[in-house]
């Protein structure tokens, strides 16, 4: 560990509807979408960023900060970064960055972590699972201009200024060496993210972002206003720094709907086509005649 | 010919041997410029990889601009975007498709962010139209529509990228299919020469270990494919039995593979394999879009599902409302008894 110095992490996480429990009940009857019953969760991959950043934090030192850019509830996500671990988090909540494609994220992202500073490490989960395209990570390292590992499963080895990477590709693996700074993204099966601790629980259960602050007064109502909640969270470094377009001095052009190249055209809910089909008992006989039924149209046998 | 307008391909290889998402999409791409009058670019980068651009052209390619380079032997990101971005920047293509391969998504959205142009991930489906903006009374003619479902796979959307060149989008393996080679057709290998910078090489790749896929799911006849309803690594194992005794392939929904029941290879759907069975068994599997996607032109789908509202049903040609536990083991009887007739009959 001759050739080591502390590692300085950001992480870039989402929050996403639970896309993988989608259930029966959030399409209605005619055709629009129940999003109240999608939950708000953490994007999976991106805990396991988050977790190798403590990781490479817990082996070298350093610092991991987390940031989100989402709407002023996505901080419950940055709550439960600061249980798990996370020394700083940055809430990126404008209502101009709506409507993003990757491309208009990216470019957030970007000016995010530069004005967060010195950094050795961008770590994102390989993808978030409301789109799963994977590119905002690969975007982001474009437009720092540092290089990217994707696909990260293991790391091998850090130095003072190269970080040694394993990849998981479909057709096997490759190990990468790549200098410091760059852009990671790793994969579900990287790690097993840490749960939240109870003691940072307990300690930083306040920690908020200015449109948290309703919700706690209705709770401790001897805040009497924001003014005196606020100054309670600065003094125990509990207050969630919330940034803005204009804060990260962002190009309007370049940032929500106007800076995505991408727009939907059309938008056509799935219609299930019926096919010409027979419902089958679940009993030994109603399967003998189906698998008969199968031998004869030569589909199986 | 230098006005042209152009689709362009990544062209991906291993080992001397083209991906087949790459032919498949120079396929698609041939399909697409001959509605529009376009001409079809593969784009190949490599070391001594000569023979595979006329492969490229014998697959439905006018032109490969083939980057030849020692720098350029195995995929590495920034060389290989170096490449892309330079050459897109002079050329202006239209469209440029890639594939949906780790590596073909790892290429994609680093040219994509230093074009400044709009990238849609994994389209199940791409067609040429119009779209019309009302706000601005205009109508952009022959645009690249990247369909793909969204949402949680419960809606489609057709994604457009208006003002912005190229139109790029990457599709899974599968999707599309490739043309028959075709030696006779001809066309121009236009080789180009790379201008690195120094800060390309910050990668370099140590070892690379190749793993021989021996799930071979887009050419089963059969497959038997599980999801969340199947119920551990006990219940799994029946799917291989069921699979060995059709001599066919198990499949799986998302579900089962971050479960960890079965390997990311085996996966159908949308961010997996598209596959085209003579028989798609589906056990526990619920039916997001993005399975659906994978497997719906399948020619007999017999779904399994404790829940009669699974959308899987409304695919299905035999519909059995049960227990995966249960039913599996009774079409396993039922297949042995069958053939221990046979061979009584015999």
């Amino acid at each position: 560990m001759t050739d080591s110095r502390p590692i300085h992490s950001v992480v870039l996480v989402k929050q996403v509807p639970d896309t993988h429990n989608v259930t029966g009940d959030v399409m209605t009857k005619d055709g629009t979408m129940n999003r109240g019953a999608l939950p708000a969760i953490f994007n999976p991959e991106d805990l396991n960023a988050l977790e190798m950043a403590l990781q490479i934090r817990a082996d070298h030192g350093g610092s991991v900060t987390v940031i989100t850019m989402g709407p002023p509830k996505a901080a419950n996500i940055l709550r439960d970064s600061l249980f798990r671990g996370a020394d700083r988090v940055v809430l990126l909540t404008d209502r101009k960055f709506a409507g993003a494609d990757t491309l208009a994220t990216s470019y957030v992202l970007q000016l995010a972590v530069e004005k967060l500073g010195r950094f050795d490490l961008v770590l994102c989960g390989r993808q978030a699972i409301d789109g799963d395209t994977a590119q905002v990570g690969p975007q982001t390292a474009e437009k720092l201009g540092i290089p990217q590992i994707t696909y990260v499963e293991s790391i091998v080895e850090i130095t003072s200024t190269h970080i040694t990477a394993e990849r998981a590709l479909d057709s096997g693996s490759e190990i990468v060496r790549c200098t410091l700074p760059c852009l990671l993204t790793v994969v579900g099966s990287a790690n097993t993210p840490r749960p939240a601790s109870v003691r940072r629980q307990m300690e930083r259960k306040l920690a908020a972002a200015p449109s948290d602050y309703k919700a706690i007064r209705a709770k401790w109502p001897e805040f009497e206003t924001d003014e005196a909640l606020e100054a309670f969270l600065s003094k125990h470094d509990l207050k969630i720094p919330v940034w803005t377009a204009e804060d990260i001095g962002a190009t309007e052009g370049s940032i929500g709907l106007a800076g995505s190249p991408t727009q939907v055209h059309k938008i056509n809910f799935v219609v299930l086509e019926s096919t010409e089909s027979k419902t089958v008992p679940p009993t030994p006989e109603g399967i003998a005649a189906m698998v008969a039924e199968l031998v004869h149209e030569y589909i199986v046998g | 010919m230098a006005a042209t307008k152009s689709i362009w391909v990544f062209i991906e290889h291993t080992n001397d041997h083209i991906a087949d998402v790459s032919l498949e999409l120079t396929g698609k791409a041939r399909e697409l410029a001959d509605q529009l009058g376009y001409e079809v670019v593969g784009l190949l980068c490599g070391r001594a990889v000569d023979d595979l651009a006329q492969q490229v052209i014998h697959h439905g390619a006018d032109r490969v601009l083939l980057a030849d380079h020692e720098e350029l032997s195995l995929y590495r990101t920034l060389p290989y975007a170096r490449v892309a971005i330079a050459e897109a920047q002079r050329r202006k293509p239209e469209i440029f498709l890639v594939g949906g391969t780790p590596n073909g998504r790892d290429f994609a959205p680093r040219v994509a962010s230093a074009l400044r142009c709009g990238l849609t991930a994994d389209c199940t489906d791409l067609q040429i139209g119009d779209y019309h903006v009302r706000k601005e009374d205009k109508t952009y003619k022959d645009l690249l529509y990247q369909i793909r479902p969204a949402f949680g796979g419960n809606l489609i959307a057709t994604i457009v990228n208006p003002n912005t060149r190229p139109q790029m989008a990457t599709v899974r393996e599968g999707v599309m299919r490739k043309l028959a080679a075709d030696a006779t057709r001809t066309g121009v290998v236009e080789k180009i020469v790379p201008a690195f910078e120094p800060g390309d090489f910050a990668l370099e790749v140590l070892s690379r270990q190749v793993r021989k896929s021996t799930v071979k799911l887009k050419d089963a006849t059969v497959i038997v494919a599980g999801g969340a309803g199947v119920d551990g690594a006990d219940e799994f194992a029946l799917l291989r039995d069921l699979a060995n005794l059709l001599g066919g392939e198990v499949g799986a929904s998302r579900a089962a593979v971050d479960a960890g029941l079965i390997d990311r290879a085996h996966q159908v759907g949308q961010t997996g394999t598209t596959v085209r069975p003579r028989l798609y068994i589906a056990a526990g599997i619920s039916g997001a879009i993005q399975h659906r996607a994978g497997m719906d032109q399948s020619s007999k789908i017999i779904a399994i599902n404790t829940d009669p509202a699974a959308p899987m049903f409304q695919i299905a040609h035999y519909r059995i409302v049960g227990d995966v536990g249960e039913v599996l083991p009774m079409i396993i009887k039922s297949l042995r008894e069958r053939s221990i007739d046979q061979r009584e009959a015999e």
